[in-house]
């Protein structure tokens, strides 16, 4: 089994108010100077068999059609671990 | 002929009901439709209704739109049927990309709920037909994932093509980019908007106004004329 991360983040341009929500409450709990928050997802995928280039070619397909939308999302797969 | 018109019910879908009655109190005859179930009963148009459907997990809309019912709403729309998003269901649309664009969180993160002003721009829609252009109407509006999005080069294109078909009045309740309530695609035979016309059909619920009614009678009489 190999761990495949997927990690989703809103494009830098569209407004994230989840993030600005998060970072607004910040001083309030003591953390000065942090500028910006966004906030993503990340999906952890364990997958069966090695992760081969034909494997990784399905991986970005599926986190192109239906982990992230495209349109409003960019996304990064990245091999974490291979047991 | 009586018009026969689908609702399709997903799990946490809502608003059926309220949209199975909006169309027999149009005057049409209502059809339900399960989203495990390829086959849509031969009906003449679909309504996806408002909710939660899989409860907006990953994204609102973005799970149904892989569900067996769509594969033949998406194939169907394509070729003509006339599809009606209403609030998920227009959420369902873009993610299935019959709309362009997407549906994002509310810029003030609150779940909203209140009678709604809307701009009719566009009449000329196969929904759209028994209102004006420039009309004025109110219908109810709930949702917390209802800031519709594009780029610059898309939110140009619809409105130069005028397909923007509803626009936000008073308020812009969601932080839609140029106060967009609703959209249709080129032909204008899929229409989606976050407002929810079917709380509106009858003078003693919601707004106590039937200004929701139009989209029904309107789908009714291009299916009866077509």
């Amino acid at each position: 089994m190999a761990r495949v991360v997927v990690d989703v983040m809103l494009k830098p341009e569209i407004l994230d108010p989840q993030g600005q929500a998060v970072q607004r409450a910040l001083p309030r709990l003591g953390f000065e100077g942090i500028a910006d928050v966004r906030q993503g997802k990340r999906f952890e995928l364990e997958v069966e068999g090695p992760v081969d280039d034909a494997a990784l070619a399905r991986i970005n397909e599926l986190a192109e059609t239906f982990l992230a939308n495209t349109v409003i999302e960019d996304f990064v797969v990245r091999v974490e671990e291979e047991k | 002929m009586t018009a026969r018109i689908g609702v399709v019910t997903f799990p946490g879908t809502l608003d059926d009901q309220d949209s199975l009655r909006a169309v027999r109190i149009a005057g049409a005859e209502p059809v339900s439709l399960w989203h495990r179930d390829k086959d849509l009963h031969q009906v003449d148009a679909v309504v996806l209704a408002g909710g939660f459907s899989y409860g907006d997990y990953l994204r609102a809309g973005a799970i149904s739109r892989f569900s067996p019912v769509m594969e033949t709403v998406i194939e169907q729309a394509k070729a003509g049927m006339p599809v009606l998003g209403i609030c998920n269901g227009f959420q369902i649309l873009t993610e299935a990309h019959l709309l362009p664009g997407a549906m994002l969180r509310n810029n003030h993160l609150h779940f909203i709920c209140r009678d709604q002003r809307l701009k009719v721009e566009n009449a000329g829609t196969a929904w759209t037909s028994d209102y004006t252009e420039g009309q004025e109407i109110s219908v109810p509006l709930k949702n917390v994932d209802g800031r519709y999005t594009a780029d610059e080069r898309t939110l140009d294109e619809l409105e130069a093509e005028g397909r923007v078909a509803f626009r936000y009045l008073d308020v812009n309740p969601n932080g839609s980019l140029r106060d967009i309530a609703g959209i249709t695609n080129a032909a204008g035979n899929v229409v989606g908007l976050m407002p929810h016309p079917e709380h509106a059909v009858e003078p003693l619920i919601g707004t106590g106004r039937t200004d929701g009614l139009g989209f029904f009678t309107s789908i009714i009489k291009k299916l009866v004329n077509a």
